[in-house]
C-alpha cells in the first residue's frame, strides 16, 4: 500500500511541477466550450439543448491531450523497467498510475464543467447528475486511457493514435452520460443510467489495469 | 565444472576465479538461453552459474547482445529458449526474485523535476529500502541533494542512478554500463559499493565493452554478430 501510494504521489508532484502540460488539458476544455457558443450563435434554445452533449464530448478529446504521456515519459527516462521490476504486481502500478492520471486531469474536469455548463445556459436541473456522472465517467476514461497508451509506449505521434484507439472505446461513456444529464434537465430519472455508468467503471476497473499492463510488457520487449 | 559456456565457435570463455562452488550452490544460472532479436540470434546455448558474492562480466563489442542479456535476466525480456534460475525457480516463477534484484539499465531513470533526494527516495520506498542518506552520502550526492536533476551533469545523473543500488536492498545487481560517465572517484565509489555488497554474500552481473576491475569475476565474451 506504501509504495502505490508513493507512486501516486509522485506522479501528482510531477504533474504539479510541470503545470504547463496540466493546465493545458483545462485550458483547451474552457476554450473549446466558449467556442462553441460563438460558432452557433447567441440562441439560447439551441445552446441549452446542445449543452450536456458539447461538455462531454469537449471533456472526452480534453483527457486524450493527456493520455500519450502517462506511460511515454516513464519508458523515455528509463523508469519504465523499474517499475515493471518493481516488488508489486505490474497491474497495481498501472492503477496507481491512472489514479494520479485521474487526479490531475479528471478532477478538474468535474470541477470545471458546472461552471462552464452555464457558459451553454443549461439548466442548473443538470448539475447533481453531471457531477455524479462525470465522478463516474472521468475514471473510465483514465482506465481505458491507460491501455491506449500502453499500447502505444515507443510509437511516434503516440497522442493521434492514442485517441483513435481510445475514443471509440469511449463513446459507451459518452452516450450514457450526456444521457443522463438530457433525462435530469427534462425532470426525468437519471438514475438507472448513472448505474450504468458506475458498472461500465467497475467492469473498467477489472479489466483495464491487466490489459494496460499487458501491453506494457510486450511494447518494452 | 559450473561456467559461463557458449557454444565453442560462437564465443571464447574466459575463467579466472579457482574458488568456483560446485553447482548446487549456484543461486543464479542460466541454462542453455538462446535469444533471437528481429532478424538475429543475438546468443545460443548460454549457460553460466553463480553462487554467493561471485561476479560475472560480460563484454563483447557494441551490438553483441549485452544489454539484452541484463534484460532477459531481469526478465524484461523472455529468451527464445533456456530458462533463467534463481535460488533453484524459475525467476518468472519466483516470488520474491523483483525483491531481490537492482537493476541498473543504460538509461538513469532519473526525473528532471524531482531533486536528486526525491528521485533517489522515490525508487527506494518502491523497493521497500531506508537507506536514502548513506547511498547519498556514498555518491557524494549530498551537496546536491535538494538540487532538481534537470541541472546534473550526466556523470551527476548516473551517480543519482547507482545510488539506488545502496538505497534498497537487493541481492542481485544487474549493471548495464555502470561506469559510462563518471569521474575517477565516482567509478572507486561504484566498485567500492559493489566490494561490500559481494561481501555479504551479493552477486553481481555487469556490462560493459571495456574491461572493469571486479575481482574474481567469471568472464563471458559475447561473440560480434555477422548477419
Amino acid at each position: 500500500m506504501n509504495i502505490f501510494f508513493a507512486i501516486v504521489r509522485r506522479d501528482v508532484m510531477l504533474a504539479l511541477r510541470r503545470m504547463s502540460d496540466t493546465m493545458s488539458v483545462l485550458l483547451f476544455f474552457i476554450l473549446a466550450i466558449v467556442l462553441f457558443p460563438l460558432g452557433i450563435g447567441p440562441e439560447l434554445n439551441v445552446l441549452s439543448r446542445i449543452a450536456a452533449g458539447t461538455i462531454w464530448v469537449v471533456a472526452l478529446l480534453a483527457a486524450m491531450l493527456s493520455l500519450d504521456r502517462l506511460f511515454q515519459i516513464d519508458a523515455d527516462e528509463g523508469g519504465l523497467d523499474l517499475l515493471i521490476l518493481a516488488p508489486l504486481p505490474l497491474e497495481v502500478v498501472v492503477i496507481a498510475k491512472c489514479l494520479a492520471h485521474w487526479l490531475v486531469t479528471g478532477v478538474p474536469l468535474i470541477v470545471s464543467a458546472p461552471i462552464l455548463s452555464v457558459l451553454l445556459n443549461m439548466s442548473s436541473d443538470g448539475f447533481l447528475v453531471m457531477i455524479v456522472a462525470m465522478v463516474l465517467a472521468t475514471p473510465t476514461l483514465s482506465l481505458i486511457g491507460a491501455v491506449g497508451a500502453a499500447l502505444t509506449v515507443g510509437t511516434r505521434r503516440g497522442g493521434v493514435l492514442v485517441s483513435l484507439l481510445v475514443l471509440p472505446l469511449l463513446t459507451p461513456v459518452l452516450i450514457l452520460g450526456a444521457s443522463a444529464v438530457d433525462l435530469a434537465l427534462a425532470g426525468l430519472n437519471a438514475v438507472p443510467l448513472l448505474m450504468l455508468l458506475g458498472a461500465v467503471l467497475l467492469v473498467a476497473a477489472l479489466l483495464c489495469p491487466w490489459a494496460a499492463a499487458s501491453g506494457l510488457r510486450l511494447t518494452i520487449e | 565444472m559450473p561456467t559461463a559456456m557458449l557454444s565453442e565457435h560462437h564465443a571464447r570463455v574466459a575463467q579466472n576465479n579457482p574458488m568456483v562452488p560446485p553447482v548446487s550452490n549456484s543461486i543464479l544460472e542460466a541454462r542453455d538461453l538462446a535469444l533471437w532479436r528481429g532478424e538475429r540470434l543475438l546468443f545460443q546455448k548460454l549457460s553460466f552459474s553463480l553462487g554467493a558474492s561471485e561476479a560475472l562480466l560480460l563484454s563483447g563489442p557494441n551490438g553483441s547482445g549485452k544489454t539484452s542479456l541484463l534484460r532477459l535476466i531481469a526478465g524484461l525480456i523472455r529468451p527464445t529458449s533456456g530458462v533463467v534460475f534463481w535460488c533453484g525457480a524459475p525467476t518468472n516463477k519466483h516470488e520474491r526474485f523483483h525483491n531481490d534484484l537492482n537493476y541498473i539499465g543504460h538509461l538513469d531513470a532519473v526525473k528532471p523535476l524531482l531533486t536528486v533526494a526525491e528521485n533517489v527516495e522515490f525508487w527506494s520506498t518502491l523497493r521497500g529500502g531506508d537507506a536514502v542518506q548513506e547511498a547519498l552520502n556514498h555518491f557524494c550526492l549530498r551537496e546536491i541533494a535538494n538540487l532538481p536533476a534537470r541541472f546534473l551533469s550526466a556523470g551527476q545523473r548516473r551517480r543519482v542512478g547507482l545510488a539506488r543500488l545502496l538505497a534498497a536492498p537487493g541481492k542481485l545487481w544487474l549493471l548495464d554500463e555502470p561506469a559510462v560517465g563518471l569521474d575517477e572517484d565516482s567509478v572507486s565509489a561504484l566498485f567500492d559499493a559493489i566490494r561490500k555488497h559481494r561481501a555479504v554474500g551479493g552477486l553481481v552481473v555487469a556490462a560493459s565493452h571495456g574491461d572493469l576491475p571486479l575481482e574474481n569475476a567469471q568472464k563471458l565474451v559475447l561473440p560480434e554478430i555477422h548477419s
